[in-house]
């Protein structure tokens, strides 16, 4: 299980973003999770929790915006959700489509005081 | 209340060393392979094979062992002379940028054409942590399921090639090649090379090697086929 590492990161970018707008209390964090990452928002919920138990950050909530699957097809441009890694367009059925969503690990936003 | 916009990859500082680590090995003419796999898939006895075969061609090449604990694998690719270094992750299941950078002044001290780093038996956390490779190369083995791309996705997308190992062992389980190969190509469809590993086979994959550029090609001791996707 990695999200431990995960959580680690996340925190220590909220930390660095903390002492530079000198504030004190965290209320919140956003990240953006893709559907093809190997992390499970559960366990990341989970590791965030408990990382920050005892810690200033107590009580912050943890706000994941899922991204699925995203597909860009080459032929028609019309942007679909892949389903069961089928790579066919639903516009035009070419299967020449680029990836465009679904691998994003990102830390959106936070808030704090 | 202040609301920061952050906007950054969760892994940026990995990706960051990731970056620093790949520049250096370019600068050292060093053309560096990620091998990931389930535990068992045969990463190192693949590995061991390639000392024979890369040897003979006159290939130069280090490998780098990640594992939780002790130096069994790291061991046993000495056996085959070739300079191996341990990593132990304690209890992280995966290699991350700033302990292959620890590696690399190891690395640089030694003449070679080609890094393989032996990531943690697993299928899922080495998805994420970028090294530094130039190919990650994910192993799946016959003796595992052929649904296996589509249950561990992340894995398959972020490799570039892959190597199906124990062919030899096929006939005896309900393993599928080519199904296996069409579930990767399905989660991946970039994925340009899968290697068949065949222990007997006569046709070798190759992998393309920096240091070997407009001379040869470094082989890929996997004795199977190369798949044009």
């Amino acid at each position: 299980m990695h999200e431990m590492s995960i959580t680690k990161s996340v925190l220590e970018a909220v930390k660095r973003e903390m002492d530079r707008a000198a504030l004190a209390r965290l209320y919140k964090v956003r990240l953006r999770i893709g559907e093809l990452t190997a992390v499970e928002p559960e366990a990341l919920r989970f590791c965030f929790e408990i990382s920050i138990k005892g810690t200033p950050f107590e009580g912050a909530a943890l706000e994941i915006e899922e991204v699925p699957l995203t597909g860009l097809c080459r032929g028609c441009a019309s942007r679909f959700r892949i389903t069961s890694f089928d790579n066919t367009c639903p516009g035009c059925g070419s299967t020449s489509i680029d990836r465009v969503g679904g691998t994003e690990l990102d830390i959106i936003s936070m808030e704090g005081a | 209340m202040h609301e920061i916009l952050i906007e950054e990859k969760i892994l940026a500082k990995n990706d960051e060393i990731a970056a620093e680590n790949r520049k250096a090995l370019a600068r050292n003419n060093i053309y560096t392979i990620n091998i990931v796999s389930a535990p068992g898939a045969g990463k190192t006895s693949l590995i061991e094979r390639m000392a024979a075969e890369l040897g003979s061609l006159g290939v130069r090449f280090a490998v780098v062992e990640g594992d939780l604990e002790g130096d069994f694998d790291s061991r046993r690719i000495e056996r085959h002379g070739i300079p191996a270094l341990q990593i132990t992750t304690g209890r992280a299941c995966h290699l991350d940028a700033h302990q292959i950078s620890h590696a690399l002044p190891w690395v640089f001290e030694r003449p070679i054409d080609l890094l393989v780093i032996e990531n943690v038996g697993n299928m899922v956390c080495p998805a994420e942590y970028d090294l530094g490779e130039d190919m990650m190369v994910t192993v799946m083995s016959t003796t595992e399921g052929d649904d296996k791309p589509l249950k561990y996705p992340a894995i398959f997308s972020a490799s570039e090639a892959l190597i199906i190992n124990k062919t030899d062992l096929a006939p005896h389980t309900d393993f599928d090649i080519d199904r296996a190969r069409e579930n990767a190509l399905k989660v991946n469809p970039y994925l340009r090379d899968l290697v068949q590993d065949r222990r007997r086979g006569e046709r070798m994959g190759r992998i393309p090697c920096r240091a070997c550029q407009g001379k040869r090609e470094a082989r890929w001791i996997a004795q199977g086929y190369i798949y044009r996707a």
